[in-house]
């Protein structure tokens, strides 16, 4: 276990190192002055800006030290959680602006990934080797994991929003509103909350449903099963050792759709202007503000190592192989 | 009489038709007898086997009765079959190695399987029988993956005997061993029938000098019919069936490996049971065979106990 | 051992005979290729029956479906249909070249790490996971943001790049389990070098494995396109499906109630991935004969 252990830290400390390498090194060999057309490209009218900005690049940049200079800066800046300043706030620093941010993506995103999980699971597992549940379940998942995120959310957003007139369409609580403690603002919350959660609960239920299906056919084909059958045992409780077995996958399912989940949620919240990350990112970028970008990029790798590492805990606890020495998931 | 089947018929549904994998098979076998069924892959041993006890999907009953202790086994319908599982009528599977739940401790499978029907998990019995094959007790707290193959098999022998069966049927269970692990789970059946766990059981595999050390008798299968029964000492030393004798003589010589002679094997091959050929199934690759082999065999008891389904035995 | 001889394993024509008969007659496979083909001759012959150019502005913005605008145009009076058509083109290319490329990489990786073993294993592998874990949207969003990409080609070039850990781990499993069958064997007795057995050997016998990979990187690379181009780093020439919704959204589509700005471009979207999912599954129940029960 220990074993196990070590070799997963080690490839999420490989990876941030990856990741924090690859963001140092992109704005420095890409193609031009970065400072020049960073400052230019930046849409701050006031002089005064402008030039503080120069100077705060240029220094933080430091082109006059050497490379390798600059690569251990960047980590002793990266580790006093210094971002840099953001162009499109300037001169708030980047990391106030993404913690901002997070709560709201955060708020979004656990709940609708776990939850979709879960539910989804059941339906797959249910659905499974039965007829009529598996010719609704199944077509219906595909068409639901196809989905674009942000397309759902349009249509979400258009049916129940626009049309309806049921939830905001917009923004993470009334514009009215100032963020407080209140039933009122919780609820305004909440009542905002919903859509976008919608739209990531489903099409990541979609996704779960048929992978769980897939793999309780593959068990209740495997030979325990078969052994089970032949003894006479009940389906119920051939079913539930499937479902404990196919479970399994499922969690290391979890762990390789973080990616595109974290991509989901940021689509979704551009298209309900959710304050989280993703409307963050789309200012970013329509204001240029690479600082921000890269900050966010850090700060989503950091997430999806945690949620990783946690992941990997909970396998340990729910496979017994793991736990008793052997072989088990894969590293 | 513990088993009687009578004329069984079971084919395989197949896109191009049905497989006549068991085809008008007639035996009965004795309280307190190991039957040793041997032939080729393909010639219905293990459909015979699995339709005592669970038919797959794609097979189905197509005619003959099967009786156990005088009681008629309702082996197309799958539910009302499941009375008989287990209780009465058990199986090793070939699988045996992976036959077990990966994620459960072995002592909770037993039990919540003994559970589900409706019987009590007797601990003490289990670990007497455990003792019986040379497993330790600690294998109870372990997970399957945490066993050795062989300890797995032997396992898989106690559970499956626990409610003793009046018949068991054992399905290649020796082919994936190495030759001793082979003999210990061959002298481990033998005491499972002699303390009277199981009563009668049927041994199928494709080793014949293997079958000859645990079987009181052997059966001889060709293309989804009975070719020869008789005592294995009789199969053995006297058979009357041109395929049994072409068998015995593909066997290697004492203490010659089968690496340094390759086993001749018999020439051609079984027919198709898409479309059997008329008369005598092994007709094509015998011998022996005569204008009379156009018509079919009936099986005939040429002496006590010995069947023979061949005009020229 | 006194064993009996084995029923001969059948040849290869054979199992390809089979599977064809098994394929035209599977209603998954066949709808799903029909859904994909149907929208890829759109994309193919469309363009060619509308005469505006995608993104040319028209006489008459915001009207909806009629007779002469079939998909109706957008606030600046653009073809819906004609932006349309020339997204179809752009979403298959992006699928092709994003799904191509990635499955050439997690081929090479997958092949080599499996065949080989050993301390390359270890080292590919590990590389592998390292990629796994980073999120592939948030390394695209740097690289896009920095370099600008142009073309679709770009874009599919980096989307490929990188997208191919999972399916480079799910083919190195595969020929993990064929280097020690006896046909590999062989081979490597007869002296066949290491690229040699693993293009005549290991890749044909998982063929129809390697096929389905591609049409899920494939599936992939649009889902991921469609997502670069709606947080507005797509293509700056040119036209695709999801900068039309990123169009359509920033112009307020929603709240002016042009649904049919933003309805066609995800619907094509979700038909083409959601049929290749499910020609994937009618193509898995093809290939193994374990599935074709039910």
């Amino acid at each position: 276990m220990r074993r196990y252990f070590g070799r997963k830290l080690l490839i999420y400390g490989l990876t941030f190192f990856v990741a924090v390498t690859v963001n140092w090194m992109i704005p420095r060999f890409m193609p031009g002055d970065p400072v020049a057309s960073m400052v230019a490209r930046a849409n701050v009218a006031r002089p005064e800006a402008v030039e503080a900005m120069r100077a705060y690049y240029n220094n933080l940049f430091g082109f006059d030290q050497s490379l390798w200079q600059q690569y251990v800066n960047f980590w002793g800046a990266l580790f006093q959680g210094d971002f840099g300043l953001s162009i499109w706030l300037f001169p708030t620093p980047v990391s106030d602006v993404i913690l901002g941010a997070v709560p709201y993506t955060l708020a979004l995103i656990i709940p609708s990934v776990l939850l979709s999980w879960v539910v989804g699971n059941q339906f797959g597992a249910y659905a499974a080797r039965r007829k009529l549940l598996d010719n609704t379940v199944l077509p219906v998942g595909y068409v639901l994991t196809a989905m674009p995120y942000m397309w759902l959310a349009l249509l979400l957003a258009w049916s129940l929003g626009v049309i309806g007139g049921v939830f905001p369409v917009a923004g993470g609580y009334s514009f009215s509103m100032r963020p407080h403690w209140s039933w009122t603002f919780v609820l305004d919350l909440l009542h905002h909350w919903t859509l976008p959660f919608l739209s990531l609960f489903l099409v990541a239920l979609g996704g779960w449903a048929i992978g769980m299906r897939n793999m309780i056919i593959y068990e209740l084909e495997s030979d325990y099963s078969n052994y089970l059958s032949a003894l006479g045992a009940p389906s119920r409780l051939i079913r539930r050792y499937a479902f404990r077995n196919a479970v399994l996958p499922q969690i290391t399912g979890l762990a390789l759709q973080l990616g595109v989940l974290v991509a989901g949620a940021l689509v979704t919240e551009i298209v309900f202007a959710y304050p989280g990350l993703g409307s963050l990112i789309l200012n970013a970028i329509k204001n240029k503000d690479f600082f921000l970008l890269q900050g966010s990029f850090l700060f989503i790798v950091l997430g999806v190592l945690i949620a990783n590492f946690i992941i990997d805990i909970v396998y340990v606890v729910v496979d017994p192989r793991t736990r008793a020495g052997m072989a088990g998931a894969q590293a | 009489m513990s088993l009687r089947v009578s004329e069984l018929r079971v084919y395989y549904r197949t896109l191009k038709g049905e497989v006549r994998a068991l085809d008008g098979m007639s035996f009965d076998l004795a309280d307190g007898e190991i039957i040793g069924l041997v032939g080729e892959s393909g010639c219905g041993k293990s459909t015979l086997g699995k339709s005592l006890i669970r038919m797959d999907g794609r097979m189905h009953h197509v005619g003959g009765s099967v009786e156990l202790d005088g009681k008629e086994l309702p082996i197309a319908d799958d539910r009302r079959m499941n009375d008989f599982r287990f209780k009465e009528v058990s199986l090793i599977p070939q699988y045996a190695m992976s036959a077990l739940n990966p994620t459960r401790k072995i002592r909770k499978m037993v039990g919540e399987l003994l559970k589900s029907r409706g019987a009590a998990l007797d601990a003490a019995e289990l670990e007497r029988r455990m003792d019986q094959v040379g497993l330790p007790r600690e294998v109870l707290d372990r997970y399957p993956i945490e066993l050795s193959g062989g300890m797995k098999q032997r396992m898989v022998m106690v559970i499956s005997t626990l409610l003793d069966p009046s018949l068991l049927i054992a399905d290649e269970v020796t082919s994936a061993l190495d030759v001793s692990t082979q003999k210990a789970v061959a002298r481990a059946l033998l005491g499972f029938r002699d303390s009277g766990y199981v009563k009668s059981m049927i041994f199928v595999t494709h080793d014949l000098a293997l079958t000859h050390h645990i079987a009181d008798t052997i059966m001889v299968m060709y293309a989804g019919k009975l070719a020869e029964k008789a005592p294995a000492h009789v199969i053995v030393k006297a058979p009357r069936h041109p395929y049994t004798k072409l068998l015995l003589d593909s066997l290697p010589e004492v203490g010659v490996r089968y690496s340094e002679r390759r086993l001749e094997g018999i020439a051609g091959s079984p027919p198709s049971l898409l479309h059997p050929p008329a008369g005598c199934r092994f007709r094509d690759r015998c011998p022996l065979a005569g204008d009379e082999c156009a018509e079919e065999p009936p099986a005939v008891e040429i002496a006590p106990a010995h069947h023979v389904a061949c005009w020229k035995a | 051992m006194t064993t009996l001889q084995e029923v001969a394993p059948r040849e290869r024509a054979g199992v390809r005979r089979e599977a064809l008969y098994f394929a035209v007659r599977n209603g998954k496979l066949m709808t799903g290729l029909g859904i994909v083909l149907a929208l890829l001759l759109l994309g193919m012959i469309g363009p060619l029956l509308v005469d505006a150019a995608p993104n040319q502005y028209g006489p008459q913005p915001m009207s909806p479906p009629s007779g002469e605008y079939w998909l109706g145009t957008t606030t600046f009076g653009q073809d819906i249909f004609a932006q349309f058509v020339h997204g179809l083109r752009s979403t298959f290319a992006v699928g092709v070249i994003g799904g191509g490329i990635a499955a050439v990489i997690g081929m090479v990786v997958g092949f080599v790490a499996g065949y080989l073993g050993g301390i390359v294993d270890e080292v590919l592998n590990m590389l592998t996971n390292i990629i796994l874990v980073i999120p592939t949207l948030a390394v695209l969003l740097i690289i896009n943001a920095y370099l600008g990409i142009r073309s679709v080609a770009v874009q599919g070039l980096f989307i490929g790049l990188t997208q191919w850990p999972w399916a480079a781990r799910a083919i190195r499993a595969q020929t993990f389990s064929l280097r020690t069958r006896e046909f590999v064997d062989l081979a490597r007795m007869s002296g066949s070098g290491t690229g040699r057995i693993i293009a005549r050997e290991v890749a044909p016998n998982m063929s129809s494995y390697l096929f389905m990979t591609f049409i899920l990187l494939f599936g992939g690379s649009v889902l991921i396109a469609s997502s670069l181009d709606f947080i507005g780093l797509g293509p700056t020439e040119g036209v695709s499906l999801g900068l039309m919704l990123q169009n359509s959204t920033q112009w307020s589509a929603l709240q002016l109630g042009m649904w049919w700005w933003f309805v066609p471009p995800g619907a094509a979207i979700t038909a083409i991935v959601g049929a290749l999912y499910v020609a994937n599954v009618g193509l898995d129940e093809v290939f193994n004969p374990k599935l074709r029960e039910t």
